[in-house]
C-alpha cells in the first residue's frame, strides 16, 4: 500500500502539494475528474516519507497519508 | 387581583420577562429607553442575559444568535433604530426564528422628533425589513393590552418561528396605569430540532436564510406565504366600539383609539352617531371588520392616527372599497391630537361637508 | 499501515466549493482539526459570515448560523450568552469583519466576550468578484481601485490585529499565514492556544489567517502563494500581538 493517497475526486488540480512535496513524489496527472480538474497524481510513490506536507497544504484535504 | 401602577414601556418589559423572556439587547432610542433600562436591572435577576448593544443592528443580531440558540429573545427601539434593524428583522424571519420586536413611535421621518406619534405604521405592516416577509403586529391601546399582547407576542413567535412585533407609540409608552401582571413563566429555553446547541448525539443543524439556487428559496417563500394567509382567518384582532347603528365609523389604533373613544362618547351625547373599529392587530389588518359594515347605514369613514400622511387608512380603503366616504384626520410630529379636533371633525362630517 | 493524517471530523466528507487553491480550505481544515483534537465539535456552534465564507455552510461538520454581513460577532455573543457551555467561533472575512463590521469586531473585543474569532485576511473582496477591501494592499488593483489603492482617497490597509491588541479585554490576538506547511503548522498552534481560551473561560481571542485570492488577483494557486509572500506578508507581520495569561 502506498503512504499517500489522493482523493482524486475532490482534488481541484491546484499544485500546491506537487511544490511541497520534498521527494517529487507528486504530478498533476492526465485524467480529468468528474468536476473537470486534472487531479493529483503520486507519480513515484516509493519515494514518499509520510512528512505529511503535501496532506498539511492541501486546501481539499484531498491527501491521506499512510505509515 | 393585585395591580401594579406601572409606566408603559416598563410594563412592557416587565410583562416579556414573565413571558420568559431570557435575552434583550438593545440601544438606547427615545422614547423607549426605559425599556432596555428596566430589562438591565431586572434581567439578571430573573437569570436572564441583557446586552446594551453598541447599536440597534447590533441588538438585533445579538437577538438572532440567542433566538437560534433558543431563548426567547427581545430587542426594542423606535422608528430610526427599527430602519437600523430592517436587515436583522429580515435574517430573523428568513432564518424562521421567533424573536419579539418592540416599536415605540415618534415623529418623523429622519430624526424626527422624540414625542409620540404614530408614523411607523408602513414601516411596520409593510416593510419592516427586505425580502417580503409578514410579521404579526400587535397595537396594544392601553397598558394592560401592552402587557397581554407581550405574552402573546412571545407565544405567536415561538408558534410560527417568525418575529412578532409590538407597536405602540411614545404616550402609550411614557404614561402609567394600573395593571394585571401576568404569573411569571419558568423555563421558556427551547429544545426544539432547531435549536443550536451543539450536535452531540445527533446531526448537525444549520440556521441560515440563504439558498444557492431558486427552487429553494422559492419553496422557503411559498411556505411562509401559507403561513402568512393563515393569520388572516385565526390571529387577527379588532375591537368594536358603538358600533350597532353607528353612521360615521371612526378607525383608529393606539392612543388615536382611545381619543377617539372620548370623541365619540361627546359626539353621541349631541345625537352624532359615531362608532370606532379599533384594529388591534395591525397586520393581519382586520378587512373583514371594514367590508362587513352596513353600508346601508355607515356614510362615512374617518381615520384618526398621528401620522400625517395617513398610513392605515390605505388598509381601511381596502376594506371599504368604495362603498362609503373615507377620509382622513391626523395630526403628527409629536403633537397628539385632541378629542375636540376629532368632534369638530366629526361635526363636519355629519353636517355634510368638509374632510381632508 | 496506519491513517497517520486525513480528512478532519469537523469538517464533511465532500468537496468544497472555494476555488482550486484557495486558502479557506486551509483555514477550515486546521480549525476543524483544532475542533476534533479539543473534542470540541459537538458543542460547537460556528457563526459564518457573508463571503466566500458563506460556503462553509456546504462544509463544515458542526452546528452552523448563517449570519448577516458583518454582524457575526454580535450574533456570537447573543449566542455564547445564553449557552456559555457551548463553544462558540466566528469565521470571517476581510470586507465582513473590517468594513461593514467593524463596530461588531471591535465591541465584542471591547466587551471580551468568550468567544473566539478566526479572521480569513486575503486584501480582496472574493465573493462578489474582487473589489477592494480595507485591507487590500496600497498599489492593489482591484475592481473597485483599477488604478490601485490610492492611500490619498481610500486610505491605507487596515491592520486588524494591531487595532484589536490595543483594547483592553482580549486576551490573544495573533497573526498567521497559510502560505506554506511550516506557516500553516504555526496558524493551528495559534488557533489551539485560541480556543483553548475560550475553553478555560478567559476571554476574547482573535486569529488573524492571511490567505490569497488566485481567482480575484489573477494568478494561478501557486502564483498566488508566491505573491503572498512578495507582497501582503510584507505589509502585515505575523506574530502574536497580544497574549494574557
Amino acid at each position: 500500500m502506498d503512504r499517500v493517497k489522493i482523493i482524486s475526486e475532490n482534488c481541484k488540480g491546484c499544485g500546491y502539494c506537487v511544490v511541497v512535496c520534498p521527494k517529487k513524489v507528486l504530478e498533476i496527472g492526465e485524467a480529468a475528474n468528474k468536476m473537470g480538474y486534472r487531479y493529483a497524481v503520486a507519480a513515484r510513490p516509493e519515494e514518499c516519507i509520510a512528512c505529511k506536507l503535501c496532506a498539511l497544504m492541501c486546501p481539499d484535504s484531498a491527501i491521506e497519508i499512510f505509515k | 387581583m393585585k395591580k401594579h401602577f406601572m409606566k408603559g414601556c416598563e410594563a412592557i418589559a416587565e410583562a416579556a420577562l414573565r413571558a420568559g423572556c431570557t435575552f434583550f439587547a438593545g440601544y438606547p432610542i427615545t422614547p423607549q429607553n426605559e425599556i432596555p433600562e428596566y430589562m438591565s436591572k431586572k434581567m439578571p435577576e430573573y437569570g436572564g442575559v441583557f446586552v446594551q448593544g453598541e447599536s440597534e443592528v447590533a441588538s438585533v443580531n445579538m437577538v438572532f444568535g440567542a433566538a437560534a440558540a433558543g431563548a426567547r429573545a427581545m430587542t426594542s427601539s423606535s422608528g430610526p433604530g427599527i430602519s437600523l434593524k430592517s436587515e436583522g428583522i429580515s435574517y430573523i424571519a428568513g432564518s424562521k426564528l421567533p424573536a419579539v420586536i418592540v416599536s415605540v413611535m415618534r415623529g418623523g421621518p429622519g430624526l424626527g422628533s422624540i414625542m409620540p406619534a404614530q408614523q411607523d405604521y408602513l414601516q411596520a405592516t409593510k416593510a419592516s425589513g427586505h425580502g417580503g416577509f409578514r410579521m404579526i403586529v400587535f397595537a396594544p391601546s392601553t397598558i394592560q393590552e401592552a402587557v397581554d399582547y407581550t405574552q402573546k407576542a412571545f407565544d405567536y413567535a415561538d408558534r410560527d418561528r417568525n418575529p412578532v412585533m409590538i407597536l405602540v407609540d411614545g404616550c402609550l409608552g411614557a404614561m402609567m396605569e394600573p395593571v394585571i401582571l401576568p404569573e411569571y413563566h419558568d423555563n421558556c429555553n427551547k429544545k426544539e430540532d432547531w435549536v443550536l446547541d451543539g450536535c452531540l448525539g445527533r446531526e448537525p443543524r444549520t440556521v441560515l436564510s440563504v439558498s444557492l439556487t431558486g427552487e429553494p428559496q422559492e419553496q422557503f417563500n411559498i411556505e411562509m406565504a401559507k403561513l402568512y394567509e393563515s393569520w388572516a382567518e385565526k390571529d387577527t384582532e379588532v375591537e368594536f366600539y358603538e358600533m350597532d347603528d353607528a353612521e360615521i365609523v371612526l378607525a383608529a389604533y393606539g392612543t388615536s383609539a382611545r381619543i377617539a373613544k372620548t370623541a365619540i362618547d361627546m359626539l353621541r351625547e349631541e345625537g352624532i352617531k359615531a362608532g370606532l373599529v379599533r384594529p388591534i392587530t395591525l397586520y393581519p389588518f382586520p378587512l373583514n371588520a371594514f367590508e362587513n359594515l352596513d353600508y346601508k347605514r355607515v356614510r362615512h369613514v374617518l381615520d384618526v392616527e398621528m401620522s400625517i400622511p395617513a398610513q392605515m387608512v390605505d388598509d381601511v380603503r381596502l376594506g371599504v372599497l368604495g362603498r362609503a366616504q373615507v377620509s382622513t384626520f391626523g395630526r403628527s410630529g409629536g403633537v397628539i391630537i385632541g378629542v375636540e379636533e376629532i368632534v369638530l371633525e366629526v361635526r363636519k362630517i355629519a353636517e355634510g361637508g368638509g374632510f381632508q | 499501515m496506519n491513517k497517520i493524517y486525513g480528512r478532519p471530523e469537523s469538517i464533511r466528507n465532500r468537496v468544497s466549493t472555494y476555488c482550486p487553491g484557495c486558502l479557506h480550505g486551509v483555514a477550515n481544515k486546521i480549525v476543524a482539526e483544532v475542533l476534533d483534537e479539543l473534542e470540541l465539535r459537538e458543542k460547537t456552534i460556528c457563526v459564518l459570515p457573508v463571503g466566500c465564507g458563506t460556503l462553509g455552510l456546504f462544509y463544515w461538520n458542526v452546528d452552523m448560523i448563517s449570519s448577516a454581513h458583518g454582524r457575526a460577532p454580535a450574533v456570537a455573543t447573543g449566542i455564547k450568552r445564553c449557552v456559555p457551555d457551548k463553544f462558540v467561533f466566528c469565521y470571517q472575512g476581510d470586507g465582513d469583519l473590517a468594513a461593514i463590521g467593524l463596530s461588531e469586531i471591535m465591541h465584542a473585543a471591547n466587551r471580551g466576550e468568550n468567544i473566539s474569532i478566526i479572521f480569513v485576511n486575503n486584501s480582496i473582496y472574493g465573493m462578489t468578484g474582487g473589489q477592494m477591501a480595507p485591507t487590500t494592499l496600497e498599489d492593489q488593483y482591484s475592481t473597485t481601485s483599477q488604478k490601485g489603492r490610492n492611500p490619498i482617497t481610500e486610505g491605507y490597509p487596515m491592520k486588524m490585529c494591531e487595532i484589536i491588541s490595543g483594547l483592553e479585554a482580549p486576551r490573544y490576538v495573533a497573526r498567521f499565514s497559510m502560505d506554506s506547511p511550516k506557516n500553516i503548522i504555526k496558524a493551528k498552534a495559534g488557533i489551539k492556544k485560541a480556543f483553548e481560551l475560550q475553553i478555560e473561560k478567559k476571554g476574547f481571542s482573535f486569529v488573524e489567517l492571511m490567505s490569497n485570492c488566485p481567482t480575484n488577483w489573477g494568478l494561478t494557486p501557486i502564483e498566488s502563494l508566491e505573491w503572498m509572500r512578495e507582497n501582503t506578508l510584507k505589509v502585515f507581520p505575523l506574530g502574536v500581538y497580544k497574549e494574557v495569561e
